[in-house]
Order: C-alpha cells, then structure tokens, then sequence
C-alpha cells in the first residue's frame, strides 16, 4: 500500500525538516513540521511556505480554449482577463460539484486549471472527454511543482530574491510567466490561506533549488515551513470550502454558499439547467459558519441538532470543524435548514453522544487587516 | 526514540500509569503526544467515576483528530487534572509530569503488573515502526 503512495520532489527535504509524512490523496505529504499551532501563527503573523504539488494542473490551449472552459465551469471564463485568475467550481449534469478549481488565464489562448489532488484523475478524466472545438486538454501534473508562499511577509521575500518588476506587480488573483532566484516559473497572487501570498509554478527539477531559495531569503522573516495540517486550519479560519468536506458531488454550489461563482446569465454550460431548477426552488439547507459555545471542538461529520436542550433532532452535519488557532475559538462549517441559518441562532452539536452548544456567526471567521 | 521513565508501567495504547501507595497517576507518553500533535481539549470524567481497566475514560483532542483514552487499571478517579482544561498544551509539554490525566483509586495491584514497563514499552515502539 505505501509503495504506490506518490512523492513530491521535496520528498527528502521535509523528511530532513522533521517533517511527519502522511499518505493524503495518493500522495505522501508533510502534514506537520514544528506542529500545526505554530505553522498556523507563521503564516498568520510572518510567512510560510507549503509544498502543494500534489495538486493538478490541468491546460486548455488554443483559439476555443476560453469557450470550451466556459461550457465546462460555472463562472465567467469569457470575461477573464490575460493575466488574471477566478475561482470556480465544475459541476456535472445534476448540478452537484465534481471539483473546485483556480482558472488562471495566462495569455488569451491558453489557461492553467488547478484541481484538487483528490480529484485529479477524476477530473483529467472528465475534461479529456468534454473537450470540445479549436482546445486542447493537456494534464501537465505530473511535471509541475507548485509551491506556495504565504502570509503578510511574503510579499517582502519574494522582494528579497530579487524578484521579477512583474512578479512584484502582481496584484490580488494576478498570474504571470515570470522569473524568481533564475527560475523560470509561472507566478500567481493567489493562496489558500486568507492571506496575501503566491503560488508558484515550476519544474519538477526547479523545486528543490526553489524551495532552499525561498526558505533562506524568508530567514529574516521568520519563515517556517508550512503542513497540510495548518493548511486545513487556515482555509477554515477564512471560510475557504474543502472539496469532501463543504463540496461534493452531493452538494450543489448555491447551497455551499458559492452562488457568487455561478454565472447562470453567462451562456450554457454543463450543469446550468440543473441550478436554474434548483434555484426556482427554496433551500433545502445551507451552508454556515458556527462557533462553539459550549466546551467541544466539532468535527467532520457530527450531527446538529435542533436545540441544545438533548431533546432536538438531528437536523444537519458538521462538514468541518477545528480550533480557530489565530482567533481562539473553536469553529466550524455546516449544512443546517435555512431556518436555523440566520446569524445568531443557537444550534446543538452532538459530540460524542453530548451536545454542545454552538452559535451561528458571520464568515469568513478571520479576515486579514489589509 | 524519547526515554520512558522506568518508575512506571505503559499500555499498548500509550497510556502510562505510576503507582503511588494504592493510588496510580495516569497519563499518556511521549509517543503518543507526537502522533497527536497540539492538543487543544482534554475531555476528562469527574472525581468518583469508576473506570474498568482497558475502558474508555476520556478524550484527548489534537487540532486535528479525538483520541480514546483508556483506563491502564480499574478503580475511582479520585483526581482530575483541573489544569489541563485552561491550558491543555501542558500535555504536549509535560506527558510524564504536569500534563498527567487522572489519579485512580486502585481496586488491585495485579492489573497493573501486567502492564509494559519501560522497556517492554520502548520494544513495543519498536515493534510498531515497522
């Protein structure tokens, strides 16, 4: 079984880092180096730099390329600037989420798609077999490292390596084929953490030297390397969804909260009528932020109860939950009645055969100053 | 591999357990508060609970995961760790020390002596890294 786990090209060097290796979507991957708490206050407060290249890169290129993504994913590709990225997510004909993903349009013909390590063969598969016109579908995975560097200093390192006039210009969900410490890589002002950040693109036999680089010029910053572990709790201190745990293919977008990623007036594309239907009807549940109350951490899968009296029906799930390590409470996400969705309305989450008192708050839990 | 003490014994679930007089102080080692990580709750019983060796006693969560704690001896708890409510990283610093669990009322010695001393315990380890 842990023979056929993947290995990024970083492997060696989170091992030499003290680094605890998980299996995680078919891959081998740090998911704590000093420990999640602290990985979590680097990156909130300084920087931190993950190895994310288990996730896929998936290409569309050429003249229909734009078209094609635009009958494939739910938000605007057409009006998608050269240089600039969207969030997105890719339903199937019911409507329900078989992916979310970063569309970057690098130039006017040519896109990179980032999907979820998770559901790359999923999606590789399913794009190969939708492509359509004058586009094609090229899975560049595995020869691509991704590296994000993240956190209000990152700006600052990326200065400190010399960085590239057009790196440096990139602003918010800004992408560019660029340079960084003599690398040739594609950059973007994008993250999966709340905070202002990159993510970098590059070789496979870039990635060490890329990553020793930035590591050493974050030195004076306070740089740590960063796990999946405070990947997990950062995304959730800012209310950013996790495939499998907010969104699946039993989940529509409009009831997970990403109505604003679902374009229905941009043309058709796939899954468009299933969402006109749902949205002519009332919500079944919703999406919500909470925090604990009562002493309990929720988690993935708990129920919520109506109530916190013991008495109530189980009337919703957990989809994530942990300690919200830079705000100090204990938060979750999950799908409750609309009824029970407004801010301020007490819920019950049944912990261990207990339930606990959790209340309804306003998301994203943090949100950076600037 | 950190060193056990060797005035204790330890469970094949990584809880240790240290006589004192007809008493025993339980905790959980050093291993298994680096597979845990962080960890941010201690769900411990109250004082009275009776607890069967090799039962579920209480909770330990890290930021990531909820582990069982279970009973290395049965008896009554006839102290709980208050401290580890306000400040649950005591567990991640101190396992063999401040950051013990409860103190049971042993109802027999025999249990106890089945139990992994420090050295069986280190071989334990050992055994499960491969």
């Amino acid at each position: 079984m842990t023979d056929a786990l993947r290995r990024t090209p970083l492997y060696e060097r989170h091992c030499a880092l003290g680094a605890r290796m998980v299996p995680f979507a078919g891959w081998e991957m740090p998911v704590q180096y000093k420990g999640v708490t602290q990985e979590h206050a680097a990156v909130r407060t300084a920087v931190g730099l993950f190895d994310v290249s288990h996730m896929g890169e998936l290409y569309f290129e050429g003249p229909g390329a734009a078209a094609c993504l635009d009958s494939l994913v739910t938000n605007d590709i057409a009006k998608l600037a050269p240089g600039r990225a969207v969030y997105t997510v890719c339903c199937n004909e019911r409507g329900t989420i078989l992916d979310d993903l970063i569309v970057y349009r690098l130039s006017e013909t040519r896109f990179l798609v980032v999907c979820n390590a998770s559901n790359r063969d999923k999606m590789q598969a399913h794009f190969a077999s939708q492509v359509r016109g004058r586009c094609t579908f090229t899975d560049r995975s595995d020869e691509t490292a991704l590296l994000a560097l993240q956190g209000p200093k990152a700006a600052s390192v990326v200065r400190e390596l010399g960085g590239d006039p057009v790196l440096t210009s990139l602003t918010r969900m800004g992408v560019a084929q660029t340079t960084l410490a003599g690398i040739s890589l594609i950059a973007a002002r994008t993250g999966y953490t709340g905070e202002d950040g990159y993510e970098v693109f590059c070789a496979l036999s870039d990635a060490g030297t890329l990553w020793d680089r930035l590591l050493e010029a974050g030195k004076k910053h306070s740089i740590e390397p960063i796990g999946l572990g405070a990947r997990d709790t950062l995304r959730l201190e800012s209310r950013l969804s996790l495939y499998g745990h907010e969104i699946d293919e039993t989940t529509n977008p409009l009831e997970a909260g990403l109505g604003w990623v679902v374009k229905l007036d941009k043309g058709d594309f796939l899954g468009r009528a299933a969402l006109l239907a749902a949205k002519a009807q009332p919500a079944t549940r919703k999406l919500v932020g909470f925090e604990m109350v009562g002493r309990g951490i929720a988690r993935q899968g708990y129920p919520i109860v109506d109530g916190i009296d013991g008495k109530g029906a189980p009337v919703g799930v957990v989809t994530s939950g942990s300690p919200g390590l830079h705000i100090g409470k204990n938060i979750g996400l999950g799908y409750v009645p609309p009824k029970l969705s407004a801010l301020g309305t007490s819920i019950g989450i049944e912990i261990r055969g207990k339930v606990i008192e959790a209340r309804v708050c306003a998301t994203p839990f943090y949100k950076r100053s600037t | 591999m950190a060193n056990h003490p060797a005035d204790r014994r330890y469970t094949k679930d990584h809880e240790w357990a240290r006589r004192e007089g007809d008493l025993v102080r339980v905790g959980i080692t050093s291993f298994a508060v680096e597979q845990l990580g962080d960890v941010t709750l201690v769900d411990l019983p109250s004082k009275g609970t009776k607890v069967k060796a090799g039962g579920h006693f209480g909770d330990i969560e890290s930021v990531k995961a909820v582990s069982e704690l279970f009973a290395p001896a049965s008896g009554e708890v006839v102290e709980v760790n208050a401290t580890l409510e306000k400040n649950p990283e005591l567990v991640n610093e101190s396992p063999y020390d401040k950051g013990f669990m409860i103190v049971l009322k042993l109802e027999s010695s025999a249990e106890l002596d089945k139990l992994f001393d420090a050295a069986a315990y280190a071989a334990f380890l050992g055994s499960l890294e491969h």
